[in-house]
């Protein structure tokens, strides 16, 4: 079913879900969502799944018109949506026409805003999901970001008879400086004491070279103990890799799934929806916190997701 | 050496079996996929062998670390050495080397003091173990190559290494399934497919497989492309 037709692609529009689990022993990335907590309160806002498919745009939003009448929501980095040019609200349900226009402005804080549409973008499963790698080239639309002449398709579900809205302590605040929580890595013990030290209480700068796969740091030099390289293990989204150079490397979503880099350390999974609206420019200081309460983070991150369509505001 | 247990942020567990490339320890990493796999351990979402360790992803909803490495423990005090001894599947894998599939061909012979032929012949000789996949989607890494054979990667990696590449690094080898940037020696080109996302599994090959490669003609290598 024929939902949308793109007049603008935006910068870097893709499909994406919560991710392609499974598959990192073929050397399949995760993908999905930078920022799945965004992804999920959209989907949620429009009566989805909460692992249903969005568009995830970076930076400068895409230009869309509705081929018939549907829902959407917009949540993740401010963007002022706007419908037919008049600005509305982000973090709840909007109602559209057929005809009518979707557009976005800028995002001064983040970097990633998420469109959910009601009953979820459909495009083929690919290894059980819909999500885009571009560099594999598969996944969402044939494997790469919107073009301007396409069409995405929907789903033929029933409007919801009523919309939502997330209650404002819920609805994340970005910020140009983030402060992200993590454990000590695997190989840590190759890192000098002041090493360490710096990892844990300096600030880096993402660097220009900052994308889906993840993001190149600048700062003072994390000091390694000995050699820099190590026969290659696996990767997962929030490790951070210290090659000879010093320069911390923070892998992302669609990173490739071994290296041969020493991890310091690896961000804790309910603050990597917090890395992944980083653009350059921005700065993160870490934070050492124990495994014991990683896990209990964790638990309360996960437990968030599950329960959040039922925390929405209902329209009076 | 005694497997040691390390975190991996709060949603993974590494079970490290050493820190070299060895075919002992790999055999190890496949033998613990394997036990873990059998033992369906609650909590375990999925598995990543490599070298010379194994990446246990779990959900920390449904298990914590310290309880996964005491479940996990158990398995290894009777993992048996037979085994660690269990082979893969043996996947033979048609090459033409040298001319304009395999560019670094005279090269890596030149380096090593060899014919172009002598290469060849050292290469598709040997059985190879498939340690792990990784880099681009179904990249295997292969190993090991005879020392003569073994060579240095590129000094300046090339931005485009052609799909089905087969190439040296040191003493390993390899073969891209898909176009990519690249500082492997390239010495020749397989028509055989390594990743196919629509298929289930996307790739023919896992930790553990034996591959082989067999020498074609260019002319093979044509009709077995035009199939």
């Amino acid at each position: 079913m024929r939902l949308f037709s793109v007049i603008k692609p935006g910068l870097f529009t893709t499909v994406q879900d919560l991710g392609r689990y499974g598959y990192l022993r073929f050397g399949v990335p995760i993908s999905g969502a930078m920022d799945q907590f965004s992804l999920v309160a959209a989907n949620v806002l429009v009566g989805n799944k909460p692992d249903d498919a969005c568009l995830e745009t970076t930076i400068v939003g895409p230009e869309l018109q509705a081929l018939g009448e549907t829902q959407v929501a917009v949540t993740g980095a401010n963007c002022s949506p706007r419908i037919n040019g008049e600005d509305v609200p982000m973090w709840r349900t909007l109602q559209l026409q057929k005809d009518d226009t979707v557009s976005f402005g800028m995002m001064p804080t983040g970097c990633r805003a998420y469109l959910s549409i009601r009953g979820g973008v459909n495009t083929p499963l690919v290894l059980g999901s819909r999500s885009t790698y571009v560099r594999g080239g598969f996944g969402g639309l044939e494997g790469r970001r919107l073009r301007g002449d396409d069409v995405i398709e929907g789903f033929d579900v029933l409007p919801m008879d009523t919309g939502y809205s997330m209650p404002k302590q819920l609805v994340p605040q970005f910020s140009d400086h983030v402060k992200v929580r993590a454990v000590l890595g695997p190989q840590a013990e190759m890192f000098t004491g002041r090493g360490v030290d710096v990892f844990f209480s300096g600030l880096f700068r993402v660097s220009a070279d900052a994308d889906r796969m993840g993001y190149r740091l600048e700062g003072l030099r994390v000091e390694l103990e000995g050699k820099a390289d190590i026969v290659s293990d696996a990767l997962l989204p929030g490790a951070v890799q210290i090659p000879k150079d010093g320069k911390p490397i923070i892998i992302m979503r669609d990173a490739q799934t071994t290296g041969g880099y020493p991890k310091i350390a690896v961000a804790i999974a309910a603050d990597l929806s917090v890395l992944g609206q980083l653009k350059p420019r921005c700065s993160v200081t870490f934070f050492k916190v124990t495994l014991r309460e990683a896990q209990e983070r964790a638990r309360e991150f996960f437990k968030l997701l599950k329960d959040l369509s039922s925390m929405l505001l209902r329209d009076r | 050496m005694p497997a040691r247990y390390l975190p991996f942020g709060d949603a993974a567990l590494v079970v490290e079996l050493g820190d070299t490339i060895n075919l002992e320890i790999n055999r190890k990493v496949v033998a613990f996929n394997d036990a873990i796999l059998k033992a369906e351990i609650h909590g375990v979402e999925e598995l990543v062998p490599t070298y010379r360790s194994l990446l246990v992803r779990y959900d920390p909803l449904k298990t914590s670390y310290e309880q996964l490495v005491f479940r996990v423990k158990d398995l290894e005090a009777t993992l048996e050495v037979s085994d660690v001894k269990v082979v893969g599947r043996k996947v033979t894998v048609p090459v033409v080397y040298g001319g304009e599939y395999g560019p670094d061909l005279g090269q890596v012979a030149k380096c090593h003091g060899l014919t172009e032929e002598q290469v060849v012949r050292l290469h598709s000789e040997r059985e190879y173990r498939v340690y792990m996949l990784g880099f681009v989607a179904g990249f295997p890494y292969l190993g090991e190559v005879a020392d003569q054979i073994a060579t240095p990667r590129l000094e300046t990696p090339r931005l485009k290494v052609p799909a089905g590449s087969v190439g040296i690094a040191e003493k390993q080898t390899g073969i891209y399934p898909c176009e990519a940037p690249g500082g492997w020696q390239i010495i020749g080109r397989t028509t055989i497919k390594l990743f196919d996302p629509l298929q289930q599994p996307p790739t023919p090959l896992s930790s553990g497989d034996t591959v082989k490669f067999k020498p074609i003609l260019e002319a093979e290598y044509k009709t077995l492309l035009g199939k």
